[in-house]
């Protein structure tokens, strides 16, 4: 037989269509079997004990990107997080920071999709296209690797400490992910795309103290990116030409 | 009222891939129930198939060995003519997806990595190490917004308006605001994927409840093939998420309690790479004649990777590395992997043609939720993928072709009417005083795993169908617990399960009748293949009395004449 855990769970209850009623914490408890994901508990307190609890969630198993959230006060996606990795029965959950609250665990994502789409996040070339694949050594597939691997969770711009004071600052995201195409061999953009970030609102901004690296599921490193491009606009300075 | 020349209900790949076609000639709306990137195809893990012939051992492959492969694998049931033009288009689409920047593997030559997949002859499989499904939705949304594609994220559709033969438009859900709004438009596509979700143990996301096709079936067109459904080899035990094929494509073992390599015995040559419904029904077996292993989550059969080595799993199959450590601790590089079949896809669907076009004017459907057919009764790896990009991009050809022409233009009274029906709906769920939707909807899929499963037979088909047909009447008593209509996702579920019942009901009275056994649909009762009587599609309306109306449809046979299926 599986042994049950008798667990509390404090989630933070929010409604931004009712804001004159405060944020606050509402306990579950519930009894859990072991190897049961922080999703799998929400949908259970979402079936079974109180339906009007909102967050999302879709694909649990860590590659949407949908449940990212603050577990115990670390961020973390909810479906790869196990309830009982954490040493205690108490599981508090909160929705990710430097975004506005819509209900409970569910955020507005819209300032990390438009810091996203400031970045002109798509390949771009001036070349024509050959008839077969365009061609990319194994070496050049692997430099964009880590970048790829991005589920645009938004765990890295939660637990940014710039994000927090500056809405402004254009985030490790969409950073990562301008990488992700300046590093492509395919990629032809002009050099004046490192203008618009040389600012403190872009990769001057960073305070690189790695909470993006801490919080990312997937083991991006969006620090490296930004590394990367401060490296690409000296280079760009020095040589006129940033690849 | 919200109008487009264009509705598109679904951000995957087949809805993604119809926008970049059409947005810029047309006003087009795209509404997804999650945000684009959130889409199932996310999820794809081992490749798309295309004859590029790239891999050494593969140079002389073809477009018609890869329409051959799939025309067999579908057990002959496939429509050979839409076959054939998938296979062509292949490389195509490859080549395009490339250039707008999907980040394939590469082979040493720099050329697109190919792998081998279960039931084809070559190694045609296209891959992006085990996160293919990823890149790809990635690069179609990436393109898509350098397009500026007009999204509707977190917009549920909640009905299809038709009306003498004509589509009019949709009723649609804010979630974020809970308002109930009325969209007109020329031409409608859906592209809402599959209905993993109407089975207890599924590979699939949370979000794949099949409503869309449910919604389409209960607007009166006709659903094809839905008994068809495939049960994946290798679901990790408990949370059943998907161990990609490419486990065994890159040379993963299957083995029982003994230690022996099973599939030996059912597919000598093909061995672990024979198609999806031999090797789940192999697994089965041992597991039902004692020769599986014991868990407390359930009896499993161990999918070995470790003689691959660190490197090669590392480079290779690093996200499936990383779901065994986060889900289960277990290393692959170390351990076997606990896994058993579980629903993975469906090869049924909307009733559409080789251009996506439906029975209805102005409505189109793409993807898995469409059913064309190219996958017959079983579905080879790598080829759902294809499937959504092809038929996305055909579909948005041939609605720019319809758009070109003259129609009867939609009409807002068959949308006004529709829209206070929802509405009534709506009220009546959050008023009723009878069951919360998760103990209907966790009875529906027990009973669909149970009784309409990897293996059928006649009295617990029929069970299935009785069991239904009870579960439709508790679901006139579903009611939710809040009558906040924003961000309830309780609501949506409880809309979503009534969708959901019915497309549980074609697949179970498709099966119920379909007297042979034919790629992922084995009878125990019929256990042979019967092109006499059977080598014809299924096709189910929405009937008077509420049950699917079955009429048969021939299947397009061009130049595969049916054959035994050996591998």
């Amino acid at each position: 037989m599986i042994k049950e855990t008798a667990y509390t769970f404090k989630i933070l209850r929010f409604d931004s269509k009712k804001p004159e009623e405060a944020p606050r914490f509402r306990l579950y408890r519930i009894r859990v079997i072991p190897g049961l994901t922080i999703l799998a508990v929400l949908i259970r307190i979402r079936d079974e004990i109180d339906g009007a609890l909102s967050f999302r969630s879709s694909c649990r198993s860590a590659v949407c990107g949908s449940c990212a959230m603050v577990i115990n006060g670390r961020i973390d996606l909810a479906c790869r997080t196990q309830v009982a990795s954490f040493g205690t029965n108490t599981i508090i959950l909160e929705p990710l920071p430097n975004f506005e609250i819509i209900k409970d665990l569910v955020v507005d994502l819209t300032p990390f999709w438009d810091m996203y789409e400031k970045v002109r996040p798509y390949l771009i070339r001036t070349s024509p296209d050959p008839d077969k694949e365009i061609h990319q050594s194994e070496g050049e597939r692997k430099r964009i690797d880590q970048f790829v691997n991005c589920i645009l969770c938004a765990s890295c711009y939660g637990a940014c400490p710039v994000l927090a004071r500056n809405p402004d600052y254009l985030g490790p995201a969409a950073m990562a992910k301008l990488e992700r195409f300046i590093l492509d061999s395919r990629d032809e953009r002009p050099g004046d795309v490192l203008d618009d970030i040389n600012n403190e609102n872009g990769v001057w901004g960073c305070d690189t103290v790695f909470r993006c690296i801490d919080a990312c599921p997937k083991d991006v490193r969006p620090t490296d990116s930004i590394v990367g491009l401060r490296k690409a606009i000296l280079k760009k300075k020095l040589l006129g030409r940033y690849k | 009222m919200i109008s487009h020349d264009i509705i598109i209900v679904g951000g995957g790949l087949a809805g993604l891939r119809a926008a970049v076609g059409l947005c810029e000639r047309y006003d087009v709306g795209l509404l997804s129930k999650v945000h684009p990137i959130r889409s199932h195809s996310i999820a794809a893990q081992g490749g798309i198939n295309a004859s590029l012939a790239n891999h050494p051992d593969a140079k002389d492959d073809s477009w018609e060995k890869h329409t051959f492969d799939t025309v067999k694998g579908s057990d002959y049931l496939a429509d050979q003519d839409a076959v054939e033009i998938m296979c062509k288009q292949a490389p195509l689409i490859v080549y395009e997806m490339e250039h707008w920047g999907c980040p394939f593997s590469r082979f040493p030559d720099g050329s697109i990595a190919q792998r081998p997949f279960g039931g084809a002859g070559y190694p045609r499989t296209c891959y992006s190490a085990d996160i293919t499904g990823h890149v790809l939705l990635n690069t179609l949304y990436e393109r898509a917004v350098s397009k500026g594609v007009r999204v509707y994220p977190e917009w549920y559709v909640i009905a299809l308006v038709t009306d003498n033969g004509r589509c009019h438009g949709v009723i649609a859900f804010d979630l974020i605001n809970g308002s109930i709004v009325p969209i007109k438009s020329r031409v409608t596509l859906f592209a809402t994927g599959g209905y993993g979700r109407v089975y207890q143990y599924s590979t699939n996301a949370l979000i794949n409840t099949g409503s869309g096709i449910g919604i389409a079936y209960r607007a009166g067109v006709p659903t094809k093939d839905m008994e068809f459904v495939q049960f994946h080899p290798t679901g990790l035990i408990g949370t059943n998420i998907l161990m990609t094929e490419a486990c065994r494509g890159e040379g993963g073992y299957l083995i029982n309690n003994r230690n022996e390599r099973f599939m030996e015995k059912y597919a000598p040559k093909a061995m672990e790479l024979a198609p999806r419904d031999i090797v789940s029904r192999s697994i089965q077996t041992e597991i039902d004649e004692g020769r599986g292993f014991e868990h407390p989550l359930g009896r499993y059969i161990k999918l070995d990777l470790r003689h691959l080595g660190a490197q090669k799993i590392l480079e290779k199959l690093p996200g499936i590395r990383n779901i065994c450590i986060d889900f289960l601790g277990i290393d692959p590089i170390k351990e076997p992997i606990p896994i058993m079949p579980c629903q993975h896809y469906s090869m049924g669907g909307i009733d559409t043609n080789e251009r996506a076009a439906t029975e209805f004017e102005g409505f189109y459907a793409a993807g898995e939720c469409a059913c064309v057919s190219v996958h017959g009764a079983n579905r080879l790896g790598g080829n759902s993928l294809l499937d959504t990009i092809v038929f996305g991009k055909l579909a948005s050809i041939a609605i720019d072709e319809f758009l070109q022409g003259s129609h009867v233009p939609p009409d807002e009274k068959p949308i006004n009417n529709r829209l206070a029906d929802m509405e009534d709906t709506i009220k009546r769920i959050v008023n009723n005083k009878g069951e919360r939707p998760f103990s209907i909807q966790a009875d529906l899929s027990k009973n669909m795993s149970a009784n309409v499963g990897i293996f059928r037979k006649k009295d617990e088909l029929s069970l299935a169908i009785e069991h239904i047909i009870k579960i439709k009447e508790r679901y006139k008593g579903v009611y939710v617990s809040s009558s906040d209509l924003h961000m309830n996702y309780e609501l949506l579920n409880a809309i979503e399960l009534g969708y959901m019942i019915e497309v549980a009901h074609t697949i179970a009275m498709g099966a119920y009748l379909r007297e042979e056994s034919r790629g992922a649909h084995a009878r125990r009762d019929f256990p042979t293949r019967d092109d006499t009587n059977w080598l014809k599609h299924t096709i189910a309306r929405f009937g008077a009395d509420g049950s699917p109306e079955i009429s048969f449809k021939d299947v397009t046979i061009t130049r595969y004449q049916p054959m035994e299926r050996k591998y």
